[in-house]
């Protein structure tokens, strides 16, 4: 009888190493979260979308600066390449996040993690800051190569491209940032009210582009005011108005007259109230 | 192996005093339950709807007791929600796990979610894995797990970073006999050599009494009884004595030996109150040269008890 290849059994060992806190524990979920969100750690089918989605962005990215870089045509500064994109940015979010949210529901894996040192308003925050940070990178790598690219071939040395930096790049990050914040509150609380991927999905989709008809039919009325505030309807102009009031008076294809702030208040408003009645919902999953 | 056994027997690891949940439409579901619960493998037992699960997310911090308190290592639940969950693992009674990772995968971030550092959260998760029988399966999809396969990954998960007390909520639930028996000894397992205390919730009196050492037993939300294993069958013993003929002779002559008999239709009854019970009954018969057709041993089942309680107290 040889041994060999027999695993001895050892017996229970008891763990006496570090026990890590709430905070350590947030960003477990949230690094998870960021992962999942590009199908690292999951299967094949799962990577297939997501960095489809960052493929495209990044040809985007790449053709518009080659094309500044070789031509001198500006295609679309940093503003215009979120919104040029946001058809895919509203895919993306639509397939991320069921995956971050209604998978754990369908699953019912929510009662393993609630019976550990984990808050739902823990849960809530980790999701959130795993999907902002998503398409967070899904805006700001592209661009940046736009920015690298615009960097190496610029005329005008070093202090020009500071001032791209500064001047463009820079309030471009901002803007994606706040695309990232709106899409993620808002696609997060719908995936969180079914367990069913595919409703979810359609759901977040039909979200975002129903409301791009109606801004269509009121900007055209008569009314100036009725033009003006056309664009709070739906969220892909509410950021863009948002952001012609605080750089007063970008041109992103939209004008918002003296409403500015009015653009700004719901915007804010519709992030905290999403993000508020996540953490309600969850507040209740939590406990059951 | 003795030493942790018989010191884990004086401490007590739960305590409530007066509990009681009443939910938003005023239904009761724990009602003045006062419980002294010492370290060792628990069964906590009642019929569906008893208040097992309310009993079980109040001592995970899940929900707050509507009146009384419940001490958990002598700790609030309620206020040292993240010192208590960070001593006692869950397994919960529904299906919970994600078909589309790896039980390592999902048992590492699970232990991660319990605050134990990467490396650790790896390292704890194979170990878990191991002690319950799915070392060679643990990077294969949960979703091509069997039933049994799934019920070792909760346990598992429940293990993984180090508790002291485990919460079991039907363990064998939809397990076929042999898983049963297999979930069974292995809970015993942990209970017994990892120096982990366990309570196990069932329906189902006869499984988990075998492998308890004390009982909880709620009904409709009130205690019915919590003892010790021992203590609740230790003066049950019985010894069955039937003759083909000569009972009453014999009743009167074990009568005479200050022998608490009592009859059961053919059969007497004398309490086993000592090895030499069998030889003074045995002697009785054959002075009195009765045909005896059996003497043996009835040990009660605790559910007998449990049903006597229950109509003496009505």
């Amino acid at each position: 009888m040889s041994d060999a290849g027999v695993i001895h059994d050892i017996g229970y060992q008891r763990y006496e190493g570090p026990r890590l806190g709430r905070a350590a524990v947030f960003g477990a979920l949230y690094q998870h979260g960021l992962r999942a969100s590009f199908g690292l750690g999951r299967s094949i089918k799962a990577k297939i979308f997501p960095w489809l989605v960052v493929g495209i962005v990044l040809l985007v990215a790449v053709i518009n600066a080659a094309a500044r870089a070789q031509f001198d045509v500006i295609l679309f500064d940093y503003f215009e390449f979120d919104s040029t994109i946001s058809w895919l940015i509203i895919f993306f979010v639509a397939i991320v996040a069921p995956e971050l949210m209604s998978r754990d529901m369908r699953a019912g894996v929510l009662p393993l993690y609630f019976s550990r040192p984990l808050r739902a308003a823990d849960y809530v925050g980790a999701k959130v800051a795993s999907l902002v940070t998503a398409v967070f990178l899904l805006l700001g790598v592209p661009q940046l190569i736009m920015f690298l690219t615009a960097a190496f071939t610029l005329d005008g040395g070093i202090g020009k491209v500071w001032e791209e930096f500064y001047g463009a790049l820079l309030p471009g990050w901002a803007y994606s940032l706040l695309w990232a914040v709106l899409f993620a509150s808002i696609s997060l609380l719908i995936a969180s009210l079914t367990g069913k991927r595919a409703f979810a999905a359609g759901g977040i989709v039909a979200f975002f582009l129903m409301t791009t008809p109606v801004v269509g039919v009121l900007s055209i009325l008569p009314s100036e005011t009725a033009q003006d505030l056309a664009g709070l309807v739906s969220p892909m102009s509410l950021i863009n108005g948002v952001y012609i009031w605080l750089a007063d008076g970008v041109d992103l294809g939209l004008d918002v007259g003296r409403f500015g702030p009015i653009y700004g208040i719901e915007a804010f408003c519709l992030v905290a109230v999403a993000l508020l009645l996540l953490l309600a919902r969850y507040r209740k999953v939590a406990s059951l | 192996m003795d030493a942790p056994a018989s010191y884990a027997e004086r401490v007590t690891i739960i305590a409530t005093q007066s509990l009681t949940k009443t939910y938003g439409g005023g239904v009761t579901a724990l009602s003045d339950l006062t419980v002294d619960v010492e370290a060792g493998v628990i069964g906590l037992v009642g019929a569906n709807g008893a208040g097992k699960s309310t009993f079980i997310k109040i001592m995970l911090g899940l929900i707050a007791p509507s009146d009384g308190s419940v001490r958990v290592f002598g700790l609030d639940p309620v206020v040292q929600t993240d010192q208590v969950r960070a001593r006692v693992g869950y397994m919960p009674e529904n299906d919970c796990l994600p078909p589309d990772v790896s039980a390592a995968e999902f048992v590492t971030h699970l232990g991660r979610l319990s605050g134990l550092p990467r490396t650790a959260a790896r390292e704890r998760a194979s170990e878990a894995l191991r002690h319950v029988g799915l070392y060679e399966e643990r990077y294969r999809q949960i979703g091509g797990y069997s039933t049994g396969m799934k019920q070792r990954v909760k346990l598992a998960q429940a293990l993984v970073h180090d508790p002291d007390l485990l919460l079991l909520d039907e363990p064998t639930n939809g397990l076929d006999p042999a898983g049963r028996d297999a979930m069974l000894t292995l809970v015993h397992r942990i209970g017994t050599e990892f120096g982990i205390s366990v309570v196990v919730c069932s329906h189902l009196l006869g499984e988990v009494e075998r492998i308890c050492d004390s009982l909880i037993a709620i009904e409709g939300g009130r205690l019915l009884r919590a003892d010790r294993i021992s203590a609740m069958t230790a003066a049950s013993d019985v010894l069955a004595v039937e003759v083909s003929e000569g009972i009453d002779e014999l009743f009167d002559a074990l009568t005479q030996l200050q022998l608490a008999v009592t009859r059961e239709g053919r059969q007497l009854l004398v309490p086993l109150e000592s090895e030499s019970s069998y030889d003074e009954i045995l002697r009785a018969v054959a002075e009195l040269d009765l045909p005896l057709h059996r003497l043996d041993q009835r040990r009660h089942r605790v559910a007998e008890l449990f049903t006597t309680k229950e109509t003496a107290d009505v």
